[in-house]
C-alpha cells in the first residue's frame, strides 16, 4: 500500500492515455460527484461520450463545473488523459483562479494493457495508433509536470502501483480550524520589544527569561495564547528581541504567529538574496549581526517557516498580516499570499512613494473576523467585522492587542517615537493632506447586493429566514426614498396576525380563539395588553448621537412600522428631548446604565399618521352614507304609505342607516385634534434595546413595569397600558379576560393584544407568536365597512385564513429580532440593515391588509 | 344610489308608461352592479315620482374579480362609498333598468315621448370631483336646459374644519324630453364621479356616441366630457398601470402641461422644462466626450431615448429603484425586441443612489437629472459616496430646482415646493455650497450652468453642475 498525500483544497489532474484506466481509478478513490469525466461531459453536450467534436462544448461545461465546485471549496478529479501540456496548462490555470493547489496523477500503464483494454470496449474505435501516440505525449510531458505549476506530482507507474495506491487528505497547513482559543491577537511590533513585555504583562502573560536575563517565552494562567500578526521586525530598537520572545512563545505552543511583509523581506535578506535595505531592514540587519549565526539561522528559519494566514477558530477567526478577503481565506496560491503579506494594492505609489493599498475591508462581506495589521492607524476599529491592529507603535503610536473571543481592545503606548513615519499616522480619510484615492470609500456605505436579490438572513429565533427577490426589489424604493436612514434604523416591528375567526354568532374575532391558539402551542401565560388606538412606532433615543453615525446633538428617531419619520425634524427633536427627560425622571438611563434607548410603542391618536384617509377616505364614505340612507328611507316611507310592497327594503336601509351612524362614530374616536406635539402621546409596550444589550428576552412584565415608570414621570406624554395576565389553564382567569375585551371594546376600545408573557419563546413547533390581536367588533367596522354584521356580509367574511399572516409575522419577527441583536452585538451595519430590509421586503408581500 | 324623477306634466302618472314600470308595484331588478329597486312614491294625475334604488353590495364588490382594482387600493375596497354615492354604477342602472325609455321611443306614447316634459330630478349624494373648481355641476348641466340646485354634503359635521365632502345632493329642474335627461344622467354622472370606476363593456366609445347625441356635439364642455368619461376606460383595461403611474419618474409642476384651466396650470410658462433639461444634460456629456454613460433614476426612459439616439454613447446604463418604473422604461425602449448590439448598449437595472452599486463603477459619467431633490438632506452623504466615491466616474451632471427662481411661481405658495415629493428646493448658493463640497472632497472640479429662461436677479427655474474628475496630480 502506497500512501500518497493529497491536500484537501486541491485540483487534480488525473493524466493517462485512454485505456489506463483512470475512471476506474477516480472511482476507487473519490466520492461519486468528485470527479469530473471529460467523457460525460461529452455525452451531456451531445449524447455521444465518444464525440470528438463535441470535446470543446465538453470541457467549457467541465471547466464550468470544476469552477463552481472550486469556489466551494471542493476536492475536485478531472478525468481526461490529460497528456497534452496545453490541456494540462488550462486546468493549472483553473487551479490558480480558485485559489487551490493543482496536482497530477499520473497512471503510466504499458501500452499493451492500454490497447487490450480499448479493444475490449465496443464503443471505443481507438487503434493503437492512438495510444501509442498519447503514450508518447505523456512520456515527454512526465520530467516537466513541477515546472507547469503542479504543486505535487504523483507518478503511479505500472498497473501494481497503481492498484497499491491510496489516498490521504491533508489539511492546508493554514487551516487551523481545530485552535479554538481565547487568543491574543496582537498587531505591528516592529522592533519595540520593551513595548511588547509590558502588553504581554497588561494581557496577564508572565514571561520567562533566560540566563541574560532575555524574555524567551511568555505563558498564561488561563493557557490564553498570543497570535502575531506579523511585522515583528524592522524599525523599532531591538528586533532580535522581539524575535527571541516570539519564537519561544511559538515554540512552547504559547503563540502562533503569520508572516508580514517585513519578515519576507528579512527571509530573503538573509538568504543572501538582493534587496533594497531600507525601511528599517538595515537596523534589523545590523542588529542581527550582534547575535550568533545559529540565532540568525533560527531566524531565517521561524521566518520562512511562517504560513501567510490562518483560519482558526471552527472558521469563525482568521489572521493574515495585510488582512484577506473572503474568497482567500483557506486557499493557498501566489496571489493568497502575496494579499496576505501586501494587502490589496494596485501596483500604484501614493505621493510618499508609498504602495497605494484598497481598503478591502470596507466591501468584506465574510462571516469571519479578520484580524490584521499592517496599515498603521490612530486607533483599532471595527470594519465589517474585521480589526486592523496595527496602531503604529513604532511610529510613537501604541501596541495594541484584541482579546478573542472577548472582542476587548488592550493597548500600551509607545515609550517613544522609534522611527519617523514617512506620512504622518491616521492620514486615511478625510484628513487634509492624504491622497484622494484614500478619501473614496465609505467603510459605513451599504452595497446594492447587501440587499438586493434573493437573500438568506441567518437569525438566532428562527434559522434561516429567505427574501424574495420581488420583494426585496419592492422594498428598495421605500427604504432609500422615504425611511429613515439605515444607520440609524435598528428595528422594524412585525406583523401581527389576528386570531382565527370565531364561530359565536354576530361577531368576527373574540379572544377565546387567541386563547386557544397559544394554548395549542403549548404556552399557558399569556398577557392581554390593550391596544392603543394610535400608530405603531418605533422610537430610538439617544445621549451618543456619534454610535449611530449621527452629529452631535441629534437625540434618535421616531418611525412608523415602514421606517418613514413619523415628525420633522424639528418636532422630533422636540419630542425626544422630552422623552429623554422623562427617562430620566423615571430612572431608566442610570438603570439600565444606557447611552440609548430602543422602544416600540404605539404613538396616538392614530389621525396623526392616518389623518388625511381618514378625512378623505373614512369621513367620505360616511358622509355619503349618512346622506343618502336617510333620503333613501324617507322615499321608501312615502311609498310604503301608498300600499307600495317596499317594507323589507325600507327595513333593510333603515337598518343600515344605524350601520353607518356606528361606523362614523367609530373612525371619529380616532380623530382627536392635533396641534404640533400637544395631544400627541406615546404608548411604549417593549423597551427593545438599550447600549450593548438586547432585552428581547426579557418577560412583558419587566417591559411594561418599566413603560409604567416612564408614565408615572410623565402621564401628559406617555400612556400607560392596560393589561391584564392569564392563566390559560385556569377558565375563571380565562373569562376574567374576556370580560375585560368586551368591557374595554364596549367602551369604544379598538381591541387587545394577546402576548405570551415570557416575550420571545418557542411553542411546541416552532417560535410562538409575539402577538395575536383581537379587535372589538366596533373597530372592525372601519375595516370591513359599516355592514359587515349582517349576516350575509358575515357568513362570508369568515372566510379568511390567517396561516399565511401568522408565518410572515414569526419570520419578520424574528428579523427584528435579529437585526437588534446585531446592532447590539456591534455587527457591521450591513449586517443590520440585512435583516432590517429584510422585514421592509416582506411587508411587499400581497396578504390581506385587514388582517 | 337613489335617484328619483318627477313629472308635474298634465296626466303625469303617464310617466310610468314611458318608463314601461307598474306604478303600484315595486320592481327588483339583478344587474351586474348590484340590485336595483323601482317604485314610486309618488302617482297622481299632478305628479309621477319614480325612484330607482341601487344597492350595491360591497363584499360582492371586493369578491368579483370583474371590479378587481389595485392592491395599493384594498383596504379601502370594504370600506367604499359604492354602496352610498350615486356614482357611476348608478348610470350603468339607469341604463339598464330604464333602456327603452332612455331610447326615446315608445309604441303607446310616441308624442309624449318627443315631448319636453317639465321634470324634476333629484339625485342623493353624487361624488362630484372637481366640483369646486369652476362651478363644474353647474357647467355641466346648465347649457342642457336645467336649472341647476346642488347642496353640498359636509365630510363631518363634528368637524367643521375639515370642510365639505365630495358629495353633493343634486336636483335638476327643467322642461327636457325623458329620454334626453336620463341620457344625460348616463353621461354626467360618470363623468362627475372621475375615479373608481368600474366597467362591464368593452364599448365605451360607442355607448357615449349613442348616449351623447343630440346634445353631446355642442356641449361647451364636451372635450372635458369626452375625457373624463374615456378616461375610466384606460383605469378598467389596465388598473395595474394606473397603479405604476402612482410611482412613475415624478411630474414636476414645471413640466404639467395646462389642464382645462382647473389643474394649476396658471403658469405663464412658454416651453416645459423636461426637453430643455434633457438637451441641456447632453450637451454637458458631450463637452465632457462621455461614451459610458448611466441616467440614474432614469424613470421611464426621457433621457435614455435621446442617448440611444446618438452613436456617440456606446455603454448605456439606465438605473432606478422602482421595478415597475423600470419595466416602463424597458417598453418605451422597446428593449425586448431590441436587437442584440442595442440590448449590449443599453442596460436597465434598479439601483439606488444611497447605496454602493458596482454595476455603475468606472464609467466616463453619471446623471443624476432631477434626483437630488427627492433624497432626504441627511442621506446625501450616502449619495456623495455612492456616486462620486465609489462609482467615480469620470463626469457627473447634476440638475436640481432653482429654489431662488420659486418666487415667479405664481402659482407656488412661499416656502412650499414644486412637487410634493421634493425634500429640498435649493438656492443657487445652496446648491453650490453643496457641489464645491462634493468636489472638494472628492477630487472632482464643477461647473455651474442654467437651463430655461435666465431671469437677471433670480436665474433659470432648473440649475445644473457639471462635476469633471480633477486630473492626476
Amino acid at each position: 500500500m502506497t500512501r500518497l498525500p493529497l491536500p484537501d483544497m486541491s485540483l487534480v489532474v488525473l493524466v493517462g492515455a485512454s485505456g489506463s484506466g483512470k475512471s476506474t481509478f477516480a472511482a476507487q478513490h473519490f466520492g461519486p460527484f468528485e470527479t469530473l469525466s471529460s467523457d460525460f461531459f461529452r455525452g451531456m453536450v451531445s449524447n455521444d461520450e465518444n464525440d470528438q467534436a463535441a470535446t470543446p462544448a465538453a470541457f467549457e461545461a467541465l471547466r464550468f463545473v470544476a469552477g463552481k465546485r472550486l469556489d466551494a471549496g471542493l476536492l475536485t478529479v478531472i478525468d481526461a488523459t490529460n497528456v497534452q501540456p496545453e490541456s494540462r496548462r488550462s486546468l493549472v490555470a483553473l487551479a490558480r483562479e480558485h485559489d487551490v493547489l493543482p496536482v497530477a496523477v499520473v497512471l503510466d500503464v504499458p501500452q499493451s494493457v492500454c490497447v487490450e483494454r480499448n479493444a475490449a470496449r465496443d464503443d471505443r474505435s481507438f487503434g493503437a495508433s492512438v495510444v501509442k501516440r498519447q503514450y508518447d505525449q505523456l512520456h515527454r510531458s512526465l520530467r516537466h509536470l513541477g515546472k507547469e505549476g503542479f504543486r505535487r506530482v504523483h507518478v503511479l507507474s505500472g498497473v501494481d502501483e497503481i492498484a497499491a495506491a491510496e489516498f490521504v487528505r491533508e489539511p492546508l497547513l493554514n487551516d487551523r480550524r481545530a485552535e479554538m482559543g481565547p487568543f491574543d491577537a496582537i498587531g505591528d511590533v516592529h522592533g519595540c520589544r520593551s513595548e511588547l513585555e509590558v502588553l504581554l504583562g497588561k494581557l496577564g502573560y508572565e514571561l520567562v527569561r533566560d540566563d541574560e536575563e532575555r524574555p524567551v517565552d511568555a505563558v498564561h494562567p488561563q493557557g490564553r495564547r498570543a497570535i502575531f500578526l506579523g511585522d515583528l521586525v524592522d524599525r523599532g530598537p531591538d528586533s532580535p528581541g522581539v524575535l527571541r520572545l516570539v519564537m519561544g512563545m511559538v515554540a512552547a505552543g504559547h503563540a502562533l504567529a503569520v508572516p508580514g511583509n517585513h519578515e519576507a523581506k528579512l527571509v530573503r535578506a538573509l538568504e543572501g538574496k538582493k534587496v533594497q535595505v531600507s525601511h528599517g531592514l538595515a537596523e534589523t540587519l545590523a542588529q542581527l549581526s550582534d547575535e550568533t549565526p545559529e540565532f540568525r539561522k533560527q531566524v531565517l528559519q521561524f521566518c520562512r517557516d511562517l504560513v501567510s494566514h490562518l483560519v482558526l477558530d471552527d472558521g469563525r477567526l482568521v489572521v493574515a498580516h495585510a488582512g484577506l478577503i473572503e474568497k482567500y481565506q483557506g486557499r493557498a496560491s501566489g496571489r493568497v499570499r502575496a494579499f496576505a503579506l501586501f494587502g490589496d494594492t494596485t501596483g500604484e505609489t501614493d505621493e510618499y512613494g508609498l504602495p497605494i493599498r484598497l481598503p478591502w475591508a470596507d466591501d468584506y462581506r465574510g462571516a469571519a473576523t479578520v484580524l490584521y495589521g499592517h496599515v498603521p492607524t490612530l486607533e483599532a476599529e471595527w470594519v465589517n467585522g474585521t480589526m486592523c491592529l496595527d496602531t503604529g507603535c513604532v511610529f510613537g503610536g501604541k501596541l495594541s492587542a484584541l482579546r478573542y473571543p472577548e472582542k476587548e481592545v488592550v493597548d500600551v503606548p509607545a515609550e517613544k517615537v522609534w522611527y519617523e513615519p514617512t506620512k504622518p499616522l491616521g492620514s486615511r480619510g478625510a484628513n487634509g493632506g492624504s491622497s484622494a484615492r484614500d478619501a473614496t470609500r465609505d467603510p459605513a456605505l451599504l452595497r446594492i447586493d447587501d440587499v438586493l436579490g434573493k437573500q438568506v438572513v441567518e437569525t438566532r429565533a428562527f434559522g434561516n429566514v429567505g427574501i424574495r427577490e420581488d420583494n426585496a426589489a419592492g422594498a428598495l424604493e421605500v427604504m432609500s426614498r422615504f425611511a429613515t436612514d439605515p444607520r440609524r434604523l435598528v428595528y422594524l416591528p412585525p406583523t401581527m396576525s389576528p386570531p382565527q375567526v370565531s364561530k359565536r354568532e354576530g361577531i368576527l374575532e373574540h379572544p377565546a380563539e387567541a386563547f386557544d391558539a397559544y394554548r395549542r402551542e403549548g404556552i399557558d401565560h399569556v398577557i392581554c395588553e390593550e391596544k392603543h388606538m394610535g400608530s405603531r412606532a418605533v422610537v430610538l433615543l439617544t445621549r451618543d448621537a456619534s454610535r449611530f453615525g449621527a452629529p452631535e446633538g441629534w437625540r434618535g428617531a421616531v418611525h412608523t412600522r415602514t421606517g418613514r419619520p413619523f415628525f420633522d425634524e424639528a418636532t422630533t427633536d422636540e419630542f425626544l428631548s422630552r422623552l429623554d427627560r422623562v427617562a430620566e425622571t423615571a430612572g431608566l438611563w442610570s438603570e439600565l446604565g444606557a447611552s440609548w434607548l430602543l422602544f416600540d410603542a404605539e404613538l396616538l391618536p392614530w389621525s396623526l399618521k392616518a389623518g388625511a384617509m381618514i378625512r378623505e377616505q373614512y369621513a367620505g364614505v360616511a358622509a355619503a352614507a349618512t346622506s343618502a340612507l336617510p333620503a333613501a328611507s324617507r322615499v321608501l316611507q312615502t311609498a310604503v304609505a301608498r300600499g307600495v310592497d317596499v317594507a323589507d327594503l325600507l327595513a333593510r336601509t333603515e337598518r343600515r342607516a344605524s350601520n353607518a351612524d356606528r361606523y362614523r362614530d367609530a373612525y371619529r374616536r380616532y380623530s382627536q385634534p392635533v396641534s404640533g406635539l400637544d395631544g400627541v402621546q406615546l404608548a411604549p409596550f417593549q423597551l427593545l434595546a438599550s447600549e450593548g444589550t438586547s432585552h428581547l428576552g426579557k418577560d412583558h412584565a419587566w417591559h411594561l413595569a418599566r413603560a409604567d415608570s416612564l408614565a408615572d414621570a410623565d402621564g401628559d406624554l406617555i400612556r400607560r397600558t392596560r393589561r391584564i395576565e392569564v392563566d390559560l389553564s385556569s377558565p375563571g382567569s380565562e373569562t376574567a379576560a374576556t370580560s375585560w375585551w368586551e368591557e374595554l371594546t364596549s367602551a369604544g376600545g379598538e381591541g387587545m393584544v394577546v402576548k405570551p408573557v415570557a416575550g420571545l419563546m418557542r411553542g411546541t413547533r416552532s417560535l410562538a407568536q409575539p402577538g395575536i390581536k383581537v379587535r372589538g367588533p366596533e373597530y372592525l367596522r372601519i375595516i370591513y365597512g359599516p355592514d359587515y354584521l349582517d349576516p350575509a356580509n358575515l357568513a362570508r367574511l369568515r372566510n379568511r385564513d390567517v396561516g399565511h399572516k401568522r408565518s410572515m409575522a414569526l419570520r419578520e419577527y424574528a428579523l427584528g429580532v435579529e437585526a437588534v441583536e446585531r446592532f447590539v452585538a456591534d455587527e457591521p451595519l450591513w449586517r443590520v440593515h440585512q435583516a432590517v430590509f429584510g422585514v421592509l421586503a416582506m411587508e411587499s408581500e400581497p396578504v390581506d391588509p385587514r388582517l | 344610489m337613489l335617484v328619483t324623477v318627477t313629472s308635474t306634466a298634465p296626466t303625469a302618472s303617464n310617466l310610468s308608461h314611458l318608463l314601461r314600470k307598474h306604478p303600484d308595484r315595486a320592481q327588483e331588478f339583478s344587474l351586474s352592479v348590484g340590485t336595483a329597486h323601482v317604485f314610486y312614491p309618488e302617482v297622481s294625475d299632478e305628479r309621477c315620482t319614480v325612484a330607482m334604488l341601487l344597492e350595491v353590495d360591497p363584499i360582492g364588490l371586493v369578491r368579483d374579480k370583474n371590479f378587481k382594482g389595485s392592491d395599493a387600493a384594498a383596504l379601502a375596497r370594504y370600506v367604499n362609498d359604492r354602496p352610498y354615492a350615486s356614482s357611476s354604477m348608478v348610470a350603468v342602472a339607469l341604463g339598464q333598468v330604464f333602456r327603452t325609455a332612455m331610447n326615446g321611443t315608445s309604441e303607446s306614447f310616441p308624442e309624449l315621448a318627443a315631448a319636453a316634459l317639465p321634470l324634476e330630478i333629484t339625485v342623493a349624494a353624487v361624488p362630484a370631483r372637481g366640483r369646486d373648481t369652476a362651478g363644474l355641476v353647474t357647467r355641466l348641466f346648465e347649457p342642457l336646459g336645467w336649472v341647476v340646485e346642488e347642496t353640498p354634503i359636509p365630510l363631518d359635521p363634528e368637524f367643521p374644519e375639515w370642510g365639505d365632502s365630495v358629495y353633493v345632493d343634486l336636483v335638476l329642474r327643467g322642461e327636457i324630453r325623458l329620454s334626453d335627461a336620463l341620457r344625460h344622467l348616463y353621461v354626467l354622472l360618470p363623468v362627475l364621479d372621475d375615479s373608481k370606476h368600474y366597467w362591464v363593456s368593452d364599448d365605451e366609445v360607442g355607448k357615449l356616441h349613442r348616449a351623447g347625441q343630440g346634445w353631446l356635439p355642442d356641449h361647451p364642455e364636451r372635450e372635458l366630457i369626452t375625457r373624463r368619461y374615456l378616461a375610466h376606460q384606460r383605469s378598467m383595461v389596465d388598473a395595474a398601470t394606473d397603479l405604476l403611474a402612482a410611482d412613475a419618474r415624478l411630474t414636476e409642476l414645471d413640466d404639467i402641461v395646462p389642464d382645462d384651466g382647473a389643474g394649476p396650470g396658471a403658469l405663464t410658462r412658454p416651453a416645459p422644462l423636461a426637453p430643455q433639461r434633457a438637451e441641456a444634460v447632453l450637451s454637458a456629456l458631450r463637452d465632457v466626450s462621455a461614451h459610458s454613460v448611466a441616467d440614474v433614476g432614469c424613470g421611464e426612459g426621457a433621457l435614455l431615448k435621446r442617448l440611444v439616439a446618438d452613436p456617440s454613447f456606446t455603454k448605456i446604463i439606465g438605473s432606478d429603484v422602482s421595478p415597475s418604473v423600470l419595466a416602463k422604461a424597458d417598453r418605451a425602449l422597446n428593449l425586448r425586441e431590441a436587437s442584440d448590439r442595442l440590448r449590449e448598449r443599453v442596460q436597465l437595472v434598479q439601483s439606488s443612489v444611497t447605496y454602493q452599486d458596482d454595476r455603475l463603477a468606472g464609467l466616463d459619467a453619471i446623471v443624476l437629472m432631477e434626483v437630488i431633490e427627492h433624497v432626504d438632506p441627511e442621506r446625501l452623504a450616502a449619495l456623495e459616496a455612492s456616486v462620486f466615491g465609489a462609482a467615480a466616474p469620470g463626469a457627473v451632471v447634476v440638475t436640481t430646482p432653482n429654489g431662488d427662481y420659486n418666487a415667479l411661481f405664481e402659482s407656488l405658495a412661499a416656502g412650499t415646493f414644486r412637487h410634493a415629493d421634493h425634500r429640498f428646493e435649493w438656492s443657487r448658493a445652496e446648491f453650490a455650497a453643496w457641489a464645491d463640497g462634493v468636489a472638494l472632497r472628492r477630487g472632482y472640479t464643477v461647473e455651474y450652468r442654467t437651463i430655461g429662461d435666465i431671469d437677471a436677479d433670480l436665474g433659470s427655474p432648473t440649475q445644473l453642475a457639471l462635476f469633471r474628475k480633477a486630473t492626476d496630480r
